[in-house]
C-alpha cells in the first residue's frame, strides 16, 4: 500500500489506521464482526474495498460456472443415458474412452491445448479475456456481445470438461443398474414402451443420485475456476484470488475464501431441498407409520 | 377347453463356455379358470418358462425354439409382436412387492400409464378404471390412496397394488412368479384368495410358479413339476401330491415338513438308497460335555428394545418398541423355538442375546449371570465364546475374500490364543467333517459351495468355540426345501450328541415343529404365549396362535 518513499512515521500511522498493531484477537473479533456485516475492509494492492471488488468480480464468475455447470449437466446426463442403454456400441466405447483423458487430464493443460488449438491454429476463437461486456448497472454481462459468447466458450467447456466426464459415468451407471431392476421387468412385462421404460420410469430414477453430486459440484466448479480463470486471464474472482495470492493480499483471500464457503453451504441448502421435492420416499417420511 | 398352450418350448443361455438348457421341451397346456401350480426347486427352470412366455428372459438367455398358443394366437411368431400382448393379454406378478414398483411414481401415475398404453381411454376413465381395480383387489380407500408412492404401502397392500397393475388391461392369462414368498402367513393367505377369487370371477388362466407344497396344495388345480429344466410330471393336484408317479416327484413331495404330526428326521431327497452311515462326530472328544441338568441355561426377564431413542430424544412415548416386556426361560440341552411374522421382533431378541443389541429395558442371564450387566470386555468374550449365532443368508454371512480354514480359524484364534498349528489344523478337520464336507474344502472359498454348503460352514464356524447354546436365525429360509432337510437334520443330529441349547427362529412353522420341544409365538414384539411344542400345535391357546396356525399353508389339506 506504501511507495518506496514512504517515511517511517507514514508507515506505522498507516499500521496503526488498518489496526495492525492491535492483538491478534481483537484483531480477528474485529474481522469477524466487520465479516457478519459483509464488510472484509480494504484490498492491501488495489487500495479499494474488498467488497466492491467482488461485487464487480462476481458477474464473471457467475457466468463461466453457470454455463459450464449447464454444459457439463446436459451433456453429461445426455451422453450418460446413451453409454447407459447402447452399452456395446461403437460410440460408446467412444466416449468412455475420451471419458477418461477428461478425468485424468488437469485443467491447466487442457486450457492449454484449447488455446493452442482453437486460437493459436485455427484462430477462430480468443485465447484471452472476457470481450466486450454490456453494464447492466448491477450486473455485467458478455452474453448480449458476439465478442462476449465467443470468449466464454474455451473456458467454460475447459471448466465443465473434467464435471461432464464424472457425470458421464456416473448416470451410466445408474441407468445400467436401475434397467436391471425388478420395478422395469414388472414395466416391461406390462408392456410399457421402451421409451417411457428408458426415459420416464429409469432417468427419474436414475437422476436422483446426479443431483446430490452435482450440487455438490457446482462449488467444485467454483473451486476450480481459479484454475481456468488463470489460464484464460478470466476477469473473475478466481483470477483476483490468485493475484492477491501473490501479494499477500489477506483481506481479499479471506473474503473470497468466506464467500466460496458460503456458497457451498447454500448450495448443499438448495440440494438438499430438491431432493426433498424429488423423491417422494423422504417427502412423506413422517406419515408412513399411519399409511 | 385349452386356453395356453406350451409346445416343446426351449430356452437356452449362451455362456462363454457352453449352452445352458434352462428349460428343455416343455409341454403345457392351461385351460380358462383354472390355477396351474409350477413347481420345482431353485434352478428347476419354473421361473424361465414363465418369463419364456412374454418372451421376457434375460440375456444372454432366449427362447431357441418350440411356441406358446395362447387362444388361437401364435404370441411367439416373432419378438416384436409379443410386445402386444405383454400387459394386455398375459399379466405378471413378480415375487418381491418391495422392488417391483417404481419407487418414484405414484400408483395412480404407473396404473393410468399401463392402461393408456394398451386401451384407448381417456385419462378421467382411466383414472376411474384404476380405482376401480384398487377396490377390487381389496385396497381400502382406493380414492385417496390411488395418489400415494408405493413407499406408503405395507407388503401385503403393495403386492395388491402389482396384482391390480397386471390385472388393468384384463389380461385372460396371468402368470404369478413367487407372488407369496415374501409375505407372512396371513398375507399370503390372503393374497392367495384373492389370486383364487379372481381367477374365479374373470374366467383367468393363473401359472402359479411356487417352491412351497404347502401353497399347491391349497390353491392349484393341478401341477406341473419341474428338475433342470425338464418337465417330470404333469397332472391333478391332489394326483401328484398322493400318489406321486415320478422317483423325484415323490422324493420332492416326502421331504416337504408335515404340519399335522412329528418325525424325528427330515426327509431327506433322493438319498433314500444311499446307506445311513451314522454320522462320526469327531469334535465330540474335544467337547467339554455338560451333562444334561434340567434347569434353565437362558433367562430372559422383561427384556425391551425400542429403536429410535437416540441421543437427543430419549425414548419418546411413540416410539416402536421392536420388543416389548418379553420374558421366558431356555433349558439346557433344549430347542426352543420363537416364531412370529416379519416385524414381530424375534431377531431382535436374537441379536440381543448374543449382545450384538443392547437392551433398552430388562435382563438376560446366562447360567445364571446377568451378560446385560457386564463392562468388562474380557468378562463378556467369556460369554461370547458360549454363544454363536447361525444367520440367515449364507451368501453375505461369509467373508468371501478368507478361505474357509481361515474363517472357521478365526473364532478358535480369538478365544484361544495358545493353540497350536498343528493342532488348529486337526480341529478345522473334525470341525468340516461333522457337517459333512471333506477336508479338502478348507482351502477353498467360500463362492465355491452352494448355498446349503455354505451354511454347513456357517454352523462349523459357529461349533468351533463349543458353544453351549447356538443361535439358529432363519438358518434355512434361503435353502430349497431338500437342501433344508439336510441342514435341519445336521443340527438335530449336532444337538443331540453335543448336548447343545438351540433357540431356533422361523418363520415356518411346520419346520418348528419338527425342531423344537418348546416354542414362544411373537406378535409386534410382545410374547403370546410359551408352551410345548405338541400343544401349540394341538391345542392353541392364545388367539394369535389359533389364526397362524388356521392360515398356515398345508399340504395336507390336499386329502381333505
Amino acid at each position: 500500500m506504501v511507495g518506496e518513499e514512504t517515511s517511517d512515521e507514514e508507515r506505522a500511522e498507516l499500521r496503526e489506521t488498518l489496526g495492525l498493531m492491535d492483538p491478534i484477537h481483537v484483531q480477528f473479533s474485529r474481522f469477524i464482526v466487520n465479516a457478519s456485516k459483509g464488510e472484509f475492509g480494504i484490498s492491501y494492492q488495489l487500495r479499494r474495498p474488498v467488497s466492491e471488488l467482488i461485487v464487480e468480480r462476481l458477474p464473471a464468475t457467475i457466468e463461466l460456472v453457470v454455463i459450464s455447470a449447464l454444459i457439463a449437466l446436459v451433456t453429461g446426463t445426455l451422453l450418460g443415458v446413451y453409454t447407459g442403454i447402447n452399452r456395446k456400441g461403437f460410440l460408446s466405447d467412444f466416449v468412455l474412452a475420451v471419458s477418461l483423458l477428461g478425468v485424468s487430464l488437469p485443467t491447466f493443460v487442457i486450457g492449454i491445448l484449447f488455446i493452442y488449438l482453437f486460437a493459436v491454429i485455427l484462430g477462430i476463437l480468443p485465447s484471452f479475456g472476457r470481450g466486450e461486456v454490456v453494464d447492466l448497472g448491477f450486473w455485467t454481462t458478455g452474453f448480449l456481445t458476439a465478442s462476449g459468447l465467443k470468449a466464454i466458450i474455451l473456458p467454460s467447456v475447459t471448466l465443465s470438461l473434467f464435471q461432464m466426464t464424472y457425470i458421464i459415468r456416473l448416470v451410466r451407471a445408474e441407468m445400467m443398474e436401475i434397467l436391471q431392476t425388478d420395478y422395469i421387468k414388472f414395466a416391461r412385462a406390462r408392456g410399457i414402451s421402451e421409451n417411457s421404460i428408458k426415459y420416464k420410469h429409469a432417468l427419474k430414477n436414475g437422476l436422483i443420485p446426479v443431483i446430490t453430486i452435482a450440487g455438490i459440484n457446482i462449488g467444485t466448479l467454483i473451486a476450480f475456476s481459479i484454475i481456468t480463470e488463470t489460464v484464460f486471464q478470466w476477469p473473475g474472482m478466481g483470477f483476483l484470488f490468485i493475484q492477491a495470492v501473490q501479494f499477500v493480499d489477506i483481506p481479499i483471500m479471506s473474503a473470497y475464501l468466506v464467500f466460496i464457503a458460503f456458497v457451498f453451504v447454500m448450495i448443499n441448502f438448495i440440494v438438499d431441498i430438491l431432493y426433498y421435492l424429488i423423491d417422494p420416499r423422504i417427502r412423506v417420511k413422517g406419515d408412513v407409520a399411519s399409511g | 377347453m385349452t386356453f395356453l398352450k406350451i409346445n416343446n418350448l426351449s430356452v437356452d443361455y449362451q455362456m462363454r463356455k457352453e449352452t445352458v438348457n434352462a428349460a428343455k421341451n416343455v409341454n403345457i397346456e392351461v385351460n380358462k379358470g383354472e390355477i396351474l401350480g409350477l413347481v420345482g426347486e431353485s434352478g428347476s427352470g419354473k421361473s424361465t418358462v414363465g418369463n419364456a412366455i412374454i418372451n421376457l428372459i434375460d440375456e444372454p438367455g432366449k427362447v431357441s425354439s418350440g411356441s406358446v398358443i395362447l387362444g388361437d394366437l401364435n404370441i411367439h411368431e416373432n419378438s416384436e409382436s409379443i410386445v402386444k400382448y405383454r400387459g394386455n393379454k398375459i399379466g405378471l406378478i413378480f415375487q418381491d412387492p418391495q422392488t417391483s414398483l417404481n419407487p418414484i411414481l405414484t400408483v395412480g401415475e404407473q396404473l393410468i400409464e399401463t392402461i393408456q398404453t394398451h386401451l384407448k381411454l381417456s385419462k378421467e376413465e382411466a383414472k376411474n378404471k384404476s380405482i376401480n381395480l384398487l377396490k377390487e383387489v381389496g385396497i381400502k380407500d382406493a380414492e385417496a390412496r390411488f395418489d400415494n408412492y408405493p413407499h406408503q404401502f405395507s407388503g401385503g397392500m403393495r403386492q395388491r397394488v402389482v396384482i391390480s397393475l397386471a390385472l388393468c388391461c384384463e389380461p385372460e392369462l396371468l402368470v404369478a412368479d413367487e407372488p407369496t414368498t415374501a409375505l407372512d402367513v396371513s398375507i399370503q393367505s390372503q393374497i392367495l384368495e384373492l389370486i383364487k377369487k379372481l381367477t374365479k370371477e374373470r374366467n383367468l388362466a393363473v401359472i402359479l410358479i411356487t417352491h412351497d407344497m404347502g401353497v399347491i396344495a391349497e390353491t392349484a388345480d393341478r401341477v406341473a413339476v419341474m428338475k433342470s429344466g425338464n418337465l417330470v410330471e404333469i397332472g391333478e393336484t391332489k394326483k401328484i401330491l398322493t400318489k406321486p408317479q415320478e422317483n423325484y416327484t415323490k422324493s420332492l413331495v416326502s421331504s416337504v415338513p408335515p404340519t399335522n404330526k412329528k418325525i424325528s428326521r427330515f426327509v431327506i431327497v433322493e438319498k433314500e438308497n444311499s446307506d445311513k452311515k451314522e454320522n462320526n462326530i469327531k469334535i465330540l472328544n474335544r467337547w467339554t460335555k455338560k451333562g444334561i441338568i434340567n434347569q434353565d441355561l437362558v433367562q430372559i426377564k422383561n427384556l425391551s428394545k425400542s429403536f429410535d431413542n437416540n441421543f437427543f430424544t430419549e425414548s419418546s412415548k411413540n416410539s416402536v418398541m421392536a420388543v416389548n416386556d418379553v420374558s421366558f426361560e431356555i433349558k439346557e440341552g433344549e430347542s426352543f423355538g420363537l416364531v412370529g411374522e416379519s416385524g414381530s421382533g424375534k431377531s431382535t431378541i436374537a441379536k440381543m442375546i448374543v449382545n450384538l443389541f443392547k437392551p433398552s429395558s430388562g435382563d438376560i442371564f446366562f447360567d445364571n449371570i446377568c451378560i446385560t450387566k457386564i463392562k468388562q470386555r474380557s468378562e463378556l468374550m467369556k460369554f461370547r465364546k458360549q454363544i454363536q449365532m447361525i444367520f440367515q443368508d449364507p451368501y453375505s454371512s461369509l467373508n468371501g475374500r478368507l478361505k474357509v480354514k481361515d474363517i472357521i480359524a478365526e473364532p478358535i484364534t480369538l478365544h484361544n490364543t495358545s493353540i497350536s498349528n498343528i493342532d488348529l489344523n486337526n480341529y478345522i478337520y473334525d470341525l468340516l467333517e461333522s457337517v459333512e464336507l471333506t477336508q479338502k474344502s478348507a482351502d477353498r472359498y467360500p463362492h465355491e459351495f452352494s448355498g446349503g454348503q455354505r451354511q454347513r460352514i456357517s454352523i462349523a464356524r459357529a461349533l468351533a468355540t463349543q458353544p453351549r447354546l447356538l443361535v439358529c436365525d432363519e438358518p434355512t429360509s434361503a435353502l430349497d426345501v431338500s437342501i433344508q432337510a439336510q441342514i435341519l437334520n445336521l443340527l438335530k443330529d449336532l444337538q443331540e450328541q453335543l448336548n447343545l441349547t438351540i433357540l431356533f427362529i422361523s418363520h415356518d412353522l411346520p419346520v418348528v415343529r419338527q425342531m423344537c420341544d418348546r416354542i414362544g409365538v411373537l406378535k409386534d414384539g410382545k410374547l403370546c404365549e410359551v408352551s410345548n411344542t405338541e400343544d401349540l400345535f394341538l391345542k392353541p391357546t392364545h388367539e394369535y396362535t389359533i389364526e397362524l396356525l388356521r392360515l398356515m399353508p398345508k399340504i395336507e389339506s390336499i386329502y381333505n
